[in-house]
């Protein structure tokens, strides 16, 4: 996984994700306003902000699980359009992780990671389950391969579901509240999962709340409020000294008790 | 170390009434002894009713000629046959129209259902209007409807209304062209017989295919073309080895062809349009109780729509609909002895109905009947247990 | 790096993707097989909807006494107009129908009570409901006391004698319904089977076959020379069926009811019956209403299959009066106003219970 994301990050120069003016609205409801974000290859992006601040939905542009109606989204040099084809290349190349684990109920843990790969990139079974094991390895998971999701804890099953977004050997990762619905014991292990993904290399998104874990791996942090980027910054200034009154507002909200 | 049964707590054993395990004893005796009871006087009165009547009871009546015709049988079957085969031919005019049933209900429900999950406001208003019509009105009404309002009004057979001249529609019922098979027609169940064996033999292989080399071919249509194409292709090589016997007008009615009587157009109507409203609700909500984070997530893997359908909506969804589903075809089975109400010959119809009045035996009669439907609906919710433990999702 | 303090003030959404164009594109016409499926509706919509109207509104006759009335094209309501004493009293003295009025309106009142939530002393109308009210209902519809004339059932009928089935049988379902689910759950071997067997039983045969049991085989159960009501021979088929399915709903409410809750009672050192009658039950009862309301829908419905028996009820009083010569030829006039009677009743019952549900749904969140 390392190397190819180093590979590609000597290959292209390019950004890895590019919003310009991106704009979206739910009904009449304006909740992104023009979104301006670059992100490069392996740079790893901390987003936070007050709930309904946009921070989810920005997220969710990224793979058109979401649609915006106004500026240009760019995923890995492709540009995001209405084309069906256009968009599953470009899932292709995001893999995604969702606050509720979102596992296939009805498929083993390893079937879960085989899913996209037998299917989508049409690899044979032995090949699909290999690799996933291994995925399912590194996230300390593989004893459970033959289980059920339902078997699980809530932070095996996050652990899984991030393996099974890296058996499509995704160029991004997105995290939308990765931790948000564990027992406060179950967040460190998909933590640590995180912040070694992190050291390997890959670009990664994640809306969170977890202010340590954005201290320690993040090369930026992003504020929003209101559908809007408030504020940017790189860890340390950003949490020492924070320009916005806004965004003081907020950290001393969730850091300060 | 071995587990002992724990003792009793010593002290001073409480009179027989207050000791929990005697008191359940003692209990249970009393509801046996009761039930027993009240068996046994409704015997007794029955034995005297039927004396008093000069009823003899048994099953020796099921090898007397009955006497009287039935309209419709899938059977050989006339005046002269016995009151047993008049059982069997009510059975299996009952087991038809039920089949039938399903069949339809289970394409219009499963259409309108979908239906009313479309993102198209319209269609959806006009399934859920379906639903909200069909399935609060009795199904009694609507199988007169069907038959008085509708059938019943239709022309006389010398106006029937035709479709090409080939079929008829008249109050006598429908009358459809009934095949001649030829000589050398034989290939054509012999083709579609091997056309199946070669889609099943695709199938497994594709899906070999599949997990050994990750590469699919579309089976599934394959497989459909195979199943029309090869018969079909059969019959104009051997050079359509068949005639259709085109039903015609002969004095006051029509002869010749295939005759559907209008008893069972009306009830197979009524039970299919009332079943698949209550069908249509349940594919609706199975489909909905999968939540959306599944369609997402499959999503965000990148599968397309059609993928996300088969591999992740539809197997969590089935597991939703098929109890509920099978319900609902146990129902239509059972409202199908409505039959009796127009005259349809099924079970209740020519057995609790006809041969109950002509025999008497009230209690032979209604008790085959009853454990006719009480074996179906066993058969039924054992398949049901079955599948339930099969498919069941593994939780903690 | 950067930060940006000004609010971006909120702008509305591009015109077509908000407003009446962009929902018609988004819900009608988002495609071109969309597009197809909407015009295939509008066309099936026209299809049905135009002659349905112009037969029952625009064509139709409303007013008149006879046949001779009807002379349009359209529908011939006179038919109902005639018959619709008929249809909702059925066979009832018109001197007495005050009876069949006053009942209803006083059962319709206690309804009433106990379906709005603000009333108080639910405990006791309900109660009084139950126990009271069906003593006053069959004094009121069948006299012999207070000076009543007697009127015999055979004399009963129409609307009125399905709300009667209906409720009689619902009514009388539910203690049964109650003990055998009890006893469906029971520790005790011999009396869960007891209470399996009678609940499969009556659920896997037809109604149909229980009203065939009930008019031919009870007389046989009775002691020679006993004879029972018709009337009262299809309400106890009707309610043996009803208890069957009312037990799997009070089964389905008792599931929902945590363990702790029975544990608790048990903690506090009560008995059985008082931790059912107490604890158990009055909790399961909230959440079984919305299934109580699904039965009763359906043996609402199931109540036309009394007809086959020689009862007259609203549908076979209107099967009835189709055969009068003197009104040939309006079937479907008499379907369409019996049909709409009881699709009124069904309908309004089945939003009810999805209001109940979606109450109960919002009780448990909290």
């Amino acid at each position: 996984m390392s190397e190819q994301a180093i590979d590609s990050q000597a290959g292209a120069a390019t950004s890895m994700v590019e919003m310009r003016g991106v704009n979206k609205w739910f009904g009449d409801f304006h909740v992104l306003r023009d979104i301006d974000l670059e992100v490069s290859r392996g740079e790893r992006i901390v987003i936070c902000g007050p709930s309904g601040s946009g921070k989810s939905t920005l997220i969710r542009c990224i793979n058109h699980l979401e649609e915006h109606q106004q500026g240009e989204i760019v995923v890995g040099g492709v540009p995001l359009t209405q084309d069906v084809k256009r968009i599953e290349q470009i899932r292709r190349s995001v893999g995604m992780v969702f606050q509720h684990f979102n596992l296939f109920p009805h498929l083993t843990v390893l079937e879960n990671c085989c899913l996209s790969p037998m299917w989508v990139q049409k690899k044979p079974r032995r090949e699909a389950e290999a690799q996933a094991m291994q995925y399912l390895e590194r996230v300390q998971i593989a004893e459970q391969a033959r289980k059920y999701p339902g078997q699980l804890s809530g932070g095996q099953q996050q652990r899984v579901a991030i393996a099974r977004s890296l058996c499509m050997h995704p160029e991004v990762m997105l995290f939308d509240e990765p931790t948000s619905a564990l027992d406060p014991e179950m967040i460190k292990e998909v933590l640590d999962v995180m912040v070694e993904l992190a050291h390997d290399g890959m670009t990664m998104l994640c809306v969170t709340h977890e202010m340590g874990f954005a201290k320690t791996v993040a090369d930026r942090v992003i504020f929003m409020d209101q559908g809007q980027i408030i504020e940017e910054n790189a860890p340390d200034p950003f949490f020492n000294d924070p320009q916005s009154e806004r965004t003081q507002l907020f950290l001393s909200q969730i850091l300060g008790h | 170390m071995s587990v002992r049964p724990q003792a009793r707590p010593a002290g001073p054993k409480p009179p027989f009434w207050r000791d929990r395990a005697k008191r359940a004893l003692l209990f249970q005796a009393v509801l046996i002894a009761a039930v027993a009871a009240f068996l046994l006087y409704i015997i007794g009165n029955t034995q005297a009713n039927l004396a008093a009547r000069g009823i003899t009871t048994g099953f020796g009546f099921l090898t007397n000629t009955s006497g009287f015709g039935i309209v419709q049988s899938l059977i050989d079957y006339s005046s002269q046959s016995t009151y047993g085969r008049t059982f069997i031919v009510g059975l299996l005019n009952t087991l038809l129209v039920s089949a039938l049933g399903v069949l339809a209900a289970t394409i219009i429900g499963f259409t309108v259902g979908i239906a009313r999950l479309s993102p198209n406001w319209l269609i959806a208003r006009l399934a859920s209007g379906y639903i909200e019509i069909f399935r609060n009105i009795p199904l009694l009404l609507q199988i007169f409807f069907w038959y008085f309002a509708v059938l019943q009004a239709l022309p006389s057979p010398r106006q029937s209304l035709s479709l090409g001249e080939t079929a008829f529609l008249n109050v006598r019922g429908l009358f459809l062209p009934e095949p001649q098979f030829l000589s050398g027609f034989g290939l054509i169940p012999v083709a579609f017989v091997a056309a199946i064996a070669a889609s099943v033999a695709l199938v497994v292989w594709n899906r070999r295919r599949h997990e050994a080399t990750g590469q699919r071919v579309p089976a599934g249509w394959l497989s459909l073309g195979l199943i029309i194409g090869l018969p079909l292709l059969v019959l104009v090589v051997t050079g359509v080895p068949v005639t259709w016997e085109v039903p015609e007008l002969r004095g006051f009615n029509f002869g010749g062809g295939i005759t559907i009587i209008p008893e069972f157009l009306a009830l197979w109507l009524a039970l299919s349009i009332y079943t698949a409203s209550f069908i249509a609700e349940i594919v609706r909500s199975g489909i909905q109780a999968i939540p959306h984070g599944q369609t997402e997530a499959a999503q965000a893997l990148s599968l397309p729509q059609g993928l996300v359908l088969r591999l992740v909506i539809i197997p969590q969804a089935l597991r939703v609909i098929i109890p509920p589903l099978t319900s609902q075809y146990l129902n239509l089975i059972k409202n199908s002895s409505l039959a009796t109400a127009i005259g349809y010959p099924d079970l209740v119809s020519v057995f609790a109905g006809t041969t109950l009045n002509q025999t008497g035996q009230a209690i032979e009669v209604i008790a085959m009947t009853m454990a006719v439907y009480l074996t179906i609906s066993l058969l039924v919710s054992l398949f049901m247990n079955w599948f339930n433990a099969r498919v069941a999702l593994v939780e903690r | 790096m950067t930060h940006n303090d000004e609010m971006i003030p909120e702008r509305p959404a591009p015109r077509l993707t908000v407003g009446p164009l962009a929902w018609l594109r988004a819900n009608l016409f988002s495609g071109p097989v969309n597009s197809l499926f909407t015009l295939l509706g509008l066309y099936l919509l026209y299809v049905l909807l135009t002659p349905a109207i112009q037969w029952a509104l625009i064509d139709a006759d409303w007013i008149g006494t006879s046949r001779d009335d009807c002379s349009r094209e359209g529908a011939c309501w006179v038919f109902v107009n005639a018959r619709l004493g008929q249809f909702i009293y059925g066979l009832y003295p018109g001197d007495e129908i005050w009876r069949i009025n006053v009942m209803f309106a006083t059962f319709a009142a206690l309804l009433a009570w106990l379906a709005i939530p603000r009333l108080p002393f639910k405990r006791w109308v309900a109660q009084v409901t139950l126990l009271v009210f069906p003593v006053f209902a069959y004094v009121l519809l069948y006299g012999g006391h207070f000076g009543l004339p007697v009127v015999e059932t055979h004399r009963w009928g129409g609307l009125s004698l399905t709300l009667i089935l209906a409720t009689v049988g619902m009514v009388a379902a539910l203690p049964i319904g109650i003990v055998l689910a009890l006893g469906r759950r029971s520790q005790m071997p011999i009396v869960r089977s007891v209470c399996v067997v009678f609940i499969e039983f009556w659920r896997g045969v037809p109604l149909i076959t229980i009203l065939f049991m009930a008019s031919v085989m009870l007389p046989l159960f009775l002691p020679t020379g006993m004879s029972i009501d018709r009337l009262v021979r299809a309400l106890i088929g009707i309610t043996l069926f009803q208890s069957a399915y009312m037990a799997e709903v009070v089964r389905g409410g008792l599931q929902a009811i945590p363990r702790g809750q029975e544990e608790a009672a048990a903690a506090l050192g009560m008995g059985y019956w008082h931790r059912m009658g107490l604890i158990v039950l009055p909790q399961a009862l909230k959440m079984m209403i919305p299934g109580i309301v699904n039965t009763f829908i359906s043996l609402f419905k199931d109540t036309t299959l009394v007809m086959i028996i020689g009862l007259f009820d609203l549908l076979g009083i209107v099967q009835a009066a189709l055969s009068d010569s003197r009104w040939l030829g309006f079937a479907v006039e008499g379907y369409v106003f019996a049909a709409l009677m009881f699709w009124i009743f069904c309908f309004s019952m089945s939003r009810y219970s999805q209001y109940l549900e979606r109450k109960l749904h919002t009780g448990h969140k909290r």
